[in-house]
């Protein structure tokens, strides 16, 4: 995989010399989600974008490849060139662009910032997005390879008071001749993307695909936003969103059948969609009370379906257990996070405190360490800042996805189910027919009895359909699990790999703390 | 008899170690081995808590130790009660930082250092109680003897309102306002830095959680699960690394930092109830001089007499504990300094065997072929 080895983090960010603000770098280079608050970095201006449109700062590791017969790797999210623009004297990375070994452009940039609407002072954006491996080499060579990124940017409030909403910059970038062009964006709104996964599922020729369900909506979250409060809660709610949406269409466009959809194309391509409306079913609660339901009113019916092989029954119960064991995997990180929050309150007050003591303090070697001391804390504080935010956006947020994903999977396995079920009825409505036409035979009355043909003729042909559409499903379905289940396997790896990446840089920064205080506290008398 | 004149050899201070503790019951006996300054040969003796209040008791107690009030008596920690009698969070209250740590470590540390203080100090190490409490095969603490004498800062009225009498010597009201504001800022690190310390624990618990949960993602059902578990096993490894890290950082915290915020707490607590025991004094002397002017003819005499030696008490009192604080200020400082460089050294060292561990793991998973 070519990717991996052309990773070249800019030189800045193990420069000792370095403040611990880091600004919103791509995965795994990136060290936190530090905000732009125009302290920035002023050794690394950022360098103007390039006028040539198509050369955009997209990730490296967003190289996204559409192999036309094979399932197509993964996107990345990142960001255009024209955030470039707002964030001019923030902490911005050097624009690198380094040719890998297939002279193609790698780039590596900054990513998703806050628009400048919101003007928050936390630390809160984190890393986006999912960072899927290329597809293997061989492949590569033998198909044809297109490249689609894309990046969910920018959130912006748009209008007043309780009718507020916020919008997202979708920005794409492809070298895919479906669409027109290679580069281009539009803006979004949150119903929008539930439109579209609402128009997917109801599709007939996507039965049995595992459609990636579209982030919850919170009622709680928003009226924050709408309300207007600009606290780091409701920012972080923001960022939370904007990450879950980027990842979102990540998974769709990395579906064939899905990035072949007219319906995913106009949403990613058209200037202005028709407003989504019954999306209230899609709400995070609704969605799953939704396939929950679905799953009772089947048990309830106590279907029985007469499988050749129990791979389905097997796997289904499979499915079910990984859930609830994710589940419970989610609710562990999540209280870590809750714990990592905590422990920066405390390392700041203790910060505080250190810092008071320094000043009362009258040997002044003594003195001059404790205030070190205070700084040392400062600093641990926001390491630790930046590690539950790592532990949330890598880690609870995959746990939740794939909760859902799994969700999504059950309901396929209902649809499966379902249409077993028509099918199960059509033939027994062909039997009633069949029986019906037998005793017309017997009555001997010619004209019901055309007409009674008729309806076998209809009705033997909607059992094949019905029969048809059941088999497709099934073998949809199955090939939709074993891809499901290694991309899975995929995914999990490269965030493990990006947790201990962030972890590791924790520590080494953690290491110059200490190193930094060491001839300090030798230095009191 | 009791004479502190007798010169028999000093325990060395900084042989002292107490290197066992044993529980029996409610009762914990602690070992302590030391040497006499002029031999090489060691001494173990077996003390309980009984023991060592009678000796800081015999100390405060000494009669013929001139100026005695005016010593900064090294503190000695509250008394220990096993964990079957006390709840966590009352024994956190009560002892803070002492309560920590593994079987009693950190408090045997403070009471180590305790004997190690009154060992070194030039006017206690002669008291015939401490070299019995380092010889005797016999437990002193048997024979109760007198009580201290002196007055404990206590939060009556009567006292407060001695506490903040305006002194005579500038030199002595800078040092009690001083060590009024410092102590309050040092409770007041003392209470955060256990506060993280805490949190790093309920870290690493939750940690464990989420490794040991990792491990319930056991499936072999075929290829793809098979390496989906090893994935989570990975990831469980890592959690646990994790985790290791804070309860190695936050044991640091507690044996470094945490034992030196609290013996300075109490050692301010000391040098608070000195100067208190000199303003008791002072208060004392201000009211004889008056008495003594006003004393009737026939009283004049005796109360002249009173004057005069309170005023002698005071001067020497003074005098020791001008000494005293100069002594106290050289030697917080380097005992700050000594924890505070033991403290980052451990810290350093902890951080850099976790980068290293996790180095490792970074290079396992990336390697790990999906």
């Amino acid at each position: 995989m070519s990717f991996s080895s052309v990773r070249n983090p800019p030189p800045f960010l193990d420069s000792e010399d370095q403040e611990p603000e880091y600004d919103t770098r791509e995965l795994d280079s990136d060290d936190g989600e530090d905000i732009f608050t125009g302290s920035g970095n002023k050794l690394f201006a950022a360098t103007p974008p390039e006028t040539d449109p198509t050369t955009d700062i997209f990730s490296e590791e967003g190289s996204f490849t559409v192999e036309k017969n094979h399932p197509p790797a993964k996107t990345n999210g990142v960001q255009s060139d024209e955030e470039l623009d707002l964030f001019a004297e923030a902490t911005v990375e050097l624009t690198l662009t380094t040719p890998n070994s297939r002279g193609r452009k790698e780039i590596i940039g900054p990513t998703g910032p806050l628009s400048t609407t919101m003007s928050t002072q936390n630390s809160l954006h984190m890393h986006n997005s999912l960072n899927k491996p290329l597809e293997e080499l061989e492949e590569e060579e033998s198909g044809d390879t297109f490249e689609l990124n894309i990046a969910v940017t920018n959130p912006e409030k748009m209008g007043d008071g309780m009718n507020a909403y916020m919008t997202y910059k979708v920005s794409t970038q492809t070298t895919l001749p479906a669409f027109h062009i290679k580069t281009f964006s539009v803006r979004r709104r949150f119903s929008d993307f539930l439109g579209l996964y609402e128009k997917l599922s109801v599709k007939h020729h996507l039965m049995g695909c595992i459609i990636p369900p579209p982030p919850q909506k919170s009622v709680v979250g928003m009226t924050k936003v709408k309300v207007g409060k600009e606290d780091p809660s409701s920012a972080e709610f923001v960022e939370k969103r904007r990450a879950a949406l980027e990842r979102y269409l990540q998974r769709v466009v990395a579906h064939p059948a899905l990035l072949q959809d007219s319906d995913v194309q106009e949403f990613l391509e058209r200037e202005e969609l028709p407003r989504a409306v019954n999306t209230q079913a899609l709400s995070g609660s609704g969605f799953l009370k939704m396939i929950n339901k679905a799953s009772d009113a089947v048990n309830k019916m106590t279907i029985k379906m007469n499988e050749s092989d129990n791979w389905f029954e097997s796997k289904l119960q499979e499915v079910e257990n990984e859930e609830q064991l994710l589940r419970r995997l989610h609710a562990s990180v999540d209280s870590l996070v809750n714990h990592r929050k905590e422990m920066c309150i405390n390392t700041a007050m203790f910060a505080k405190s250190v810092a008071m003591l320094g000043s009362s303090e009258e040997n002044s070697a003594l003195s001059r360490a404790l205030s070190q001391l205070a700084e040392v804390e400062d600093k641990l504080e926001q390491l630790h800042q930046e590690q539950a935010f790592s532990d949330f956006f890598i880690l609870t947020e995959l746990l939740a996805d794939y909760v859902r994903l799994l969700g999504a999977v059950r309901g396929c396995f209902e649809q499966r189910m379902k249409a077993w079920q028509r099918w199960q009825e059509a033939q027994a409505t062909l039997q009633k027919k069949r029986e019906a036409e037998a005793k017309l035979l017997w009555a001997n009355k010619p004209d019901k009895l055309q007409q009674a043909k008729e309806d076998l003729t209809e009705w033997e042909a909607k059992v094949g359909q019905c029969e048809r559409d059941f088999e497709r499903i099934s073998s949809t379905l199955r090939k939709e699990v074993h891809r499901f289940e290694k991309e899975k396997c995929r995914d999990f790896k490269h965030h493990i790999v990006k947790y201990l990446e962030s972890l590791l840089r924790s520590q080494h920064r953690v290491v110059k703390c200490w190193e930094a205080f060491l001839p300090e506290a030798k230095a009191i008398v | 008899k009791g004479s502190n004149e007798e010169s028999a050899p000093s325990v060395s201070a900084n042989s002292i170690k107490i290197t066992d503790i044993t529980q029996d019951g409610e009762t914990l006996t602690f070992a302590i081995t030391s040497q006499k300054s002029s031999s090489s040969a060691g001494v173990c003796v077996f003390r309980t808590y009984e023991d060592f209040d009678w000796l800081q008791q015999s100390l405060l107690s000494q009669e013929d130790v001139p100026g005695l009030l005016g010593v900064i008596f090294p503190p000695l920690p509250g008394k220990p009660l096993p964990s079957t009698s006390f709840t966590q969070a009352k024994a956190l209250k009560q002892f803070g930082f002492l309560a920590l740590g593994d079987e009693w470590k950190i408090y045997c540390k403070a009471l180590e250092l305790y004997l190690q203080q009154v060992a070194a100090h030039t006017t206690l190490s002669k008291s015939k109680a401490l070299s019995s409490f380092f010889s005797s095969t016999e437990s002193p603490g048997k024979h109760r003897g007198k009580k201290g004498i002196f007055k404990r800062l206590s939060h009556v009225m009567e006292e407060m309102r001695k506490e903040g009498h305006k002194d005579v010597d500038k030199f002595f009201q800078s040092e009690r306002d001083s060590c009024t504001h410092l102590s309050v800022l040092f409770k007041v690190s003392t209470e955060k830095f256990l506060d993280t310390v805490l949190t790093k624990q309920k870290l690493a618990v939750a940690c464990g959680h989420f490794s040991t949960s990792l491990h319930l993602v056991c499936n072999h059902d075929n290829p793809a699960a098979v390496t989906f578990s090893k994935i989570c096993l990975k990831l469980s490894d890592i959690i646990e690394a994790v985790k290791v890290n804070f309860e190695k950082v936050s044991d640091n915290d507690v044996s470094s930092m945490g034992l030196a915020l609290d013996l300075e707490s109490r050692y301010q607590e000391a040098k608070k109830e000195m100067l208190f025991r000199r303003t008791c004094k002072l208060v004392e002397l201000e009211a004889a001089n008056r008495n003594s002017e006003r004393a009737k003819p026939n009283k004049k005499a005796i109360m002249e007499g009173v004057q005069k030696a309170t005023q002698k008490e005071f001067n020497l009192i003074s005098s020791v504990a001008k000494k005293e604080i100069e002594q106290y200020h050289r030697a917080r400082v380097s005992v700050l300094r000594d924890f505070l460089v033991s403290w980052c050294e451990k810290q350093l060292s902890t951080a850099q065997e976790t980068s290293a561990l996790f180095s490792q793991h970074l290079e396992a998973c990336r390697g790990f072929v999906v």
